[in-house]
């Protein structure tokens, strides 16, 4: 299939758009490949793709019970950032951020990242000694931050008040390249390149059961009959939990909702992402106009995507807090995704139980920013079958060990991490 | 050209109430009971704003909620509001609205070049193009993508006006109050229920403030509904999501309808309702046909042209064509008529009907068998090209300045479906319907196309009824209904006219039919995917009046019914809904509730500088003239308590009483150490783990009785601990006989601390012999301060002789004066926030930022508190091999080895050039002058006695610094202990 160029789209468009192709095949399934990757939303895709143009591994099924991208892919808040404290987290969000950086160049396909500066405000002293910490933290592993003080909050972001209010701000910890990505995108382009490297990307294609013999997989069964391959990955967030069931494991992790909103589309307003600290908010201005924002969980396990009016209202009080003149505009639209949460706040991205069965899941809420790193160490984990150094840290085996990744000290609650 | 557009008689406008306005800046008049739209219209005014992308002109296209191209900005200043529709906007004196999303004027609007380029701009472009080369996209292409897209400009500054927040319970919540909600409501309020019925109109009636004919039957609707005390009448009230467990949620425009609120009134009210049972009877919207140019100036909903007639006594245009597939929306054209307009051409797909019959009669021109293949125009319509179905090309022009259009109605299915209920095709309306309800919910009327007034005002008494009876109350006598003879709204099947040019499916958006098909042959042929590629139905109006069309076309591509295509998913909120009314009062100043102590006005008398400590405001330290900064006034306060006597405010500290037979038991189950063997008058320094071996918290608790126990927790974790408690007790051990009350607030205390604190509390306290023998270091009494009862501990945190002092909270403020007396002769200072945390840091005592959630009680040398034999919290995990490496940073002290150079939290702590550790805290010592610190360092004991790096990058700041004990400060605890 031939690739988007400049040239493509001036002679498409003088022929009426009429020569274009699908963006990724329609593949039905094989009867086997070398690995079978469970689940069509950005970490899958990201997966077959990095499986195919890293490792040449390119006999690859990617099985999505629905459509692509129709889960935390595409229902989440967009930001990408690698400002975490603890090197086992930042070294591996920054390479994830890295991989964002030449992520057009690397799909031909246009995710629209934009590095307009990621501000995380701080209200006190101890907020800003914890700032700091986490900005020295990613310093001294090469990762760019700088910390503002309140004039430098209102210089970046003017229309965040900074004086009134509850909690005045103080300053905040900047990561200039942080920003958004458009999520859709995202799902649509992986598979777009992964796709022309020979992946086959089967949806409507539900895994409803694991082909397990003497320990080791060997395939799944799913509602498009049975697919063999010696390796398979999941990547299915909310559901991972379901799966591994499957496969004759239980994982911690609990499935939670977290709701997200995006007002209407308004003229240039807010130009980074910024970070309310006194509360839980968070928003940027989409490149459509749209303004898109968010909070913390509800704080009840949940599958449906459905969340409750007492905590938007947090978020929207917590929104005119920082910035009174988000008042008088409105809220369009609000949905709620649900969250694979783990009890420290950090993903798996690792081997299993089961021989040949691998995972990256347990991304909580932050598993946007992490779709290419996510898929890469996945992918890497898979073809070695061994984790890469960026994501040893990440396993299952590590609360048996006490070796929790928990960025924040909120312990070990699904709810509060 | 005062409102010639005018009728002279009719409506539920008052022409004796005159009302002027300004749009662009140009004055016009109206009349009490105007939309902006409907004044608008009467003065002749067609075009209000420009598209989204490619800024075509646009007009008035409804007259109601499903608007998606007249948003204007209204009112100006603070009170700016974007994205207005004018179409639901009412009208009041001095209203000022201004037309958005164009550059050069709203009629000359330059960025209109775009749709020249709109073969380059179509669906997803930019997901294929500004690529190249990869640095222009963020230099060049997207800040050119973000200035031109959004339509509307937020003010920027602090809205003025406040918000208010209200919950209702009732028994049957009524949602819309047309001919069905008016009906639903009357034959539910009739039981005896306590019903709420929430219309968004200001209004009540819907359709039938469209029909003169039945407006008796309406008022005496509303009458009855006024005169039953148990029903709720909430006109202007959008009910904007429907949550689970019968929840709704709404907003009600309380002040919108004026300038501005008047005083102490809420511009908005955001209602949280909880209903038993609730009838959706929020009716129809009218949907376009997709044809080119059919986003015209001119072009709108028939019904809305109707509805502009009929209720506004405003005529659309002077000649109006209407394009129809059923004879619902004949009426249109025999509304217009009798205002006065001229029907140049009825234009409808079919072969013949009743209402074509009728309209013949009427003397109109009807064009059976036609459809509408393009508009003529430039920011106006002038004139409708009419075809032959299926004939293509351009067929010949009729002059017309308005194009009545109506492809059918989709039934406004939003909230049911958002309920849980799955949607339904039906095939004879051809639009999705309710499915089977999956909450106490039921829908009646349009909302579940049901054909006609007099139908819908029927399946509303029904509905409404039967919500009665589910929530309990008996069947009342049936109410009157109005007559009504319904025309057949059951459409020709018509999505599309194809054709040359752009005919558009989303408005708002400028989605295009070919769009779609674009996308559906890039492989985004799911209706969420389209949607989502294409933007389409993903504008303000949320694609009430053309999201089924965009699903049609796409099916059509598919070859697949639109049934199998679907919708997309239906979401919060119904309408936007503005901001700060979901925020509600809880904003600003207000956002948290301030927590003070009851010595608060004492320390305000003697000029503390505040810091917030969670909710809390703190003194953090009291200046005085002389001190040069605030290090001065902490130094000053710090050494009065190392030197003399100073006295702090610790009440911010958690109590709990732990009383009962069980209570030693329970403790030593949630404490590390043990409690069971204390005596009673003693207090023991406690620590307890999380359940992963982390520590969660320190404090003292005291031993009041054998069953009785007085624990104290640290400020930030006053309330967890207290759920901590009682989670374990409800669900872990609701065998123990404990019971639990937190009584940080009944409680104040003080600390009184320095060489000099005995004399000051011997001079304060009666009734208790305070000399080290009588009263030693960890004893606990009850005595009288000022002759209140009170509470003595003797307790240290800053590594000085200290007592702590708790009295009934009202008695504070009197203690603390006698304190300061007492302590006048010695020297005393009051000491703040920061003085306590340079004492402690001195002397090596762990606070909050030690207690950070990943220490455990090695890391912060505090081991050999855990008890070795017997089970308590944490015990098993604390075990855990990563919890008990030994490489782990330990808890060390830090001095700056430049005295004066400053160290901070935060530092990174680096050891051969590795960051090894970090600073947790940091402060100035008085007793040996320098910067000082408290840090955790991997291997830190090994490092004892070496200088190491504190690293701040961030600042730009390398410090090298002295690892030391923590606890250099009085190590043999003589001076607690004096």
């Amino acid at each position: 299939m031939p690739g988007y160029s400049g040239f493509r789209i001036l002679t498409e468009g003088l022929r009426g758009n009429s020569g274009w192709k699908p963006a990724w095949r329609k593949a039905a399934p094989k009867p086997s490949y070398d690995v079978i990757v469970v689940g069509g939303g950005g970490h899958g895709l990201a997966t077959a793709f990095y499986l195919a143009s890293e490792h040449g591994i390119t006999n690859v099924a990617v099985l999505e019970r629905g459509l692509i991208g129709q889960g935390n892919t595409g229902r989440n808040t967009t930001i990408v950032r690698s400002n975490y404290m603890l090197p086992e987290n930042n070294n591996f969000y920054e390479h994830s951020l890295k991989l964002w950086e030449g992520l057009e160049q690397s799909l031909n396909y246009n995710v629209m990242m934009s590095q307009r500066g990621v501000i995380n405000l701080f209200h006190n002293e101890a907020q800003k000694n914890a700032a700091l910490r986490r900005g020295n933290s990613m310093r001294l592993n090469g990762i760019d931050a700088e910390i503002l003080d309140r004039d430098g909050v209102k210089a970046m972001c003017p229309i965040v008040d900074v004086d009134n209010g509850r909690y005045p701000v103080m300053g905040g910890l900047l990561q200039r390249r942080g920003g958004t990505a458009r999520h859709d995108a995202v799902a649509w382009g992986f598979a777009h390149a992964a796709d022309a490297r020979g992946v086959d990307i089967v949806e409507h294609c539900e895994v409803t059961g694991m082909i397990i013999e003497g320990g080791a997989i060997q395939g799944v069964r799913t509602t498009r009959g049975e697919i063999r391959a010696p390796k398979v990955g999941l990547a299915v967030a909310g559901s991972t939990s379901t799966l591994t069931a499957m496969a004759g494991f239980d994982v911690p992790i609990e499935t939670h909702l977290l709701q997200a909103f995006v007002s209407e589309g308004l003229k240039p307003l807010i130009d980074c992402v910024v970070t309310f600290g006194a509360g839980h908010f968070y928003v940027s201005q989409s490149d459509k106009g749209g303004l898109v924002f968010g909070g913390g969980l509800d704080g009840y396990p949940s599958y449906g995507q459905r969340g409750t009016l007492p905590t938007a209202e947090h978020v929207y009080s917590a929104g005119v807090s920082m910035i009174p003149a988000l008042g008088r505009l409105r809220g369009l639209r609000s949905w709620a995704g649900v969250m694979d949460m783990t009890p420290d706040g950090s993903p798996y991205i690792c081997k299993t139980p089961v021989q040949g069965l691998y995972m990256t899941a347990g991304w909580c809420y932050g598993g946007f920013k992490a779709t290419p790193g996510s898929g890469w160490c996945h992918a890497w984990t898979i073809a070695k079958d061994a984790p890469h150094r960026l994501n040893a840290a990440h396993t299952l085996d590590r609360f048996r060990e006490g070796r929790m990744l928990d960025e924040r000290g909120n312990g070990p609650f699904f709810w509060a991490q | 050209m005062s409102q010639r557009f005018r009728l002279p008689s009719g409506g539920h406008v008052d022409r004796s109430k005159r009302l002027s306005f300004t749009f662009d800046g140009r004055a016009y008049d109206g009349h009490h009971g105007d939309t902006l739209a409907a004044a608008l219209l009467a003065n002749g005014v067609r075009l209000v704003g420009r598209s989204f992308k490619y800024h075509r002109p646009r007009g008035i296209f409804s007259a109601g909620a499903e608007e998606p191209n007249a948003l204007v900005e209204l009112r100006d200043g603070a009170r700016r509001e974007p994205n207005t529709r004018a179409t639901v906007a009412e009208l009041f004196d001095g209203l000022a609205a201004t037309s958005q999303n164009h550059r050069g004027s709203l009629a000359f609007d330059w960025m209109a070049v775009n749709g020249l380029l709109a073969p380059w701009l179509g669906a997803g472009f930019y997901y294929k193009t500004f690529m190249w080369p990869a640095s222009f996209w963020e230099r060049v292409y997207e800040p050119m993508i973000r200035k031109a897209a959004g339509l509307g400009r937020a003010s920027g500054l602090p809205d003025p006006d406040h918000y208010e927040a209200a919950h209702a319970h009732c028994d049957v919540l009524v949602v819309g109050a047309g001919a069905a909600g008016l009906a639903a409501a009357r034959a539910a309020g009739a039981t005896g229920a306590r019903v709420i019925l929430a219309e968004q109109d200001f209004l009540l009636g819907g359709d039938l403030l469209n029909e003169p004919g039945l407006e008796v039957w309406r008022q005496e609707s509303i009458a009855a509904l006024e005169a039953m005390p148990e029903v709720t009448l909430l006109p202007r009230t959008t009910v904007f999501g429907f949550y689970d467990q019968g929840v709704l949620g709404a907003v009600e425009r309380v002040a919108d309808h004026l300038p501005q609120p008047p005083a102490h009134t809420a511009r908005q009210r955001y209602w949280t309702i909880r209903a038993k049972e609730v009838v959706l009877a929020t009716g129809a919207h009218e949907r376009i046909i997709a044809f080119p140019g059919n986003d015209r100036p001119g072009v709108m909903l028939a019904g809305a042209a109707r509805t502009y007639a009929r209720r506004y006594g405003v005529r659309a245009g002077e000649t109006a064509a209407l394009f129809a597939t059923q004879d619902a929306a004949y009426d249109a054209a025999f509304a217009l008529a009798e205002a006065g307009t001229r029907i140049a051409a009825i234009i409808d797909p079919r072969g013949d009907s009743a209402a074509m019959q009728r309209a013949r009669e009427a003397g109109f021109t009807v064009k059976p068998g036609c459809v509408v293949t393009g508009t003529v125009g430039g920011n106006a319509l002038r004139g409708v090209e009419i075809g032959a179905v299926g004939s293509g090309g351009r067929g010949d022009a009729v002059p017309a300045d308005v194009l009545m259009v109506s492809g059918g109605w989709n039934p406004a299915v939003h909230l049911a479906s958002m309920s849980g209920s799955a949607l339904s095709w039906d095939e004879a309306l051809l639009a999705f319907v309710p499915g089977a309800a999956s909450q106490h919910e039921r829908s009646a009327g349009a909302c579940r196309g049901v054909n006609g007034i007099g139908a819908a005002a029927a399946d509303g008494a029904a509905a409404g009824q039967a919500a009665a009876v589910a929530a309990g109350f008996a069947a009342a006598p049936a109410i009157t209904l109005p007559e009504a003879p319904a025309p057949d709204h059951r459409p020709y099947e018509l999505w599309e006219v194809k054709g040359r040019g752009k005919a558009f499916v989303d408005i708002q958006d400028d989605v295009t039919a070919n769009d779609i098909r674009l996308a559906h042959r890039e492989g985004y042929s799911h209706i969420e995917h389209a949607k989502r590629y294409t933007t389409h139905a993903m504008g303000t109006d949320q694609g009430k009046v053309g999201g089924l069309v965009g699903a049609a076309v796409l099916a059509e591509a598919r070859e697949e019914p639109v049934a199998k295509v679907g919708l997309p998913r239906f979401r919060p909120y119904t309408s936007p809904v503005a901001w700060g009314a979901i925020a509600g009062g809880e904003v600003g100043q207000h956002f948290q509730p301030v927590r003070r102590t009851a010595l608060h006005g004492v320390h305000e008398a003697l000029g503390a500088v505040w810091m917030d400590a969670g909710i809390w405001k703190r003194p953090a330290y009291y200046p005085k003239a002389g001190d040069a900064d605030a290090w001065a006034s902490v130094k000053r306060e710090a050494r009065a308590v190392r030197e003399r006597v100073g006295v702090c405010d610790v009440s911010t500290l958690g109590k709990i009483v732990v009383e009962g037979p069980d209570a030693a038991t329970f403790l030593d189950r949630v404490y590390a150490n043990t409690f069971s063997t204390l005596q009673v008058g003693r207090a023991r320094y406690g620590l307890m783990l999380r359940e992963d071996g982390i520590v969660f918290d320190d404090g003292t608790t005291t031993r009041l009785g054998h069953d009785r126990f007085f624990v104290t927790t640290t400020t930030a974790q006053a309330g967890p601990v207290m759920q901590h408690l009682e989670f374990h007790l409800a669900s872990a051990w609701p065998d123990l006989d404990v019971s639990l009350a937190s009584v940080t607030d009944q409680w104040a205390a003080m600390s009184i601390a320095g060489p000099k604190a005995r004399e000051v509390v011997a001079a304060v306290v009666t009734g208790l012999d305070v000399s080290n023998e009588a009263f030693p270091f960890m004893a606990v009494a009850d005595c009288l301060a000022t002759g209140v009862p009170a509470r003595l501990f003797r307790i240290s945190f800053s590594g000085e002789l200290a007592y702590e002092i708790a009295m009934p909270a009202g008695y504070a403020a009197q203690v603390w004066r006698a304190v300061l007396a007492a302590g006048a002769p010695h020297g005393i200072e009051p000491y703040g926030v920061e003085a306590l945390g340079l004492l402690r840091i001195e002397k090596g005592h762990v606070a909050g930022s030690e207690l950070n959630g990943q220490t455990t009680a090695q890391d912060l040398g505090l081991g050999r508190m855990l008890k070795k034999k017997g089970d308590f919290i944490g015990r098993v995990l604390a075990q855990r091999p990563g919890m008990t490496d030994p490489s782990r940073p330990r808890l060390v002290g830090l001095r700056s080895v430049d005295p004066a150079r400053q160290i901070r939290a935060g530092c990174h702590l680096i050891v051969d050039g590795r960051s090894q550790g970090w600073i947790s805290s940091a402060t100035q010592s008085v007793v040996d002058p320098g910067w000082i610190g408290l840090g955790l360092l991997r291997d830190g004991e090994t490092h004892i006695g070496s200088v190491i790096v504190a690293a701040n990058p961030l600042m730009g700041e390398e410090v090298p610094v002295k690892v030391v004990s923590p606890h250099g400060y009085d190590a043999e605890n003589l001076r607690v202990r004096a």
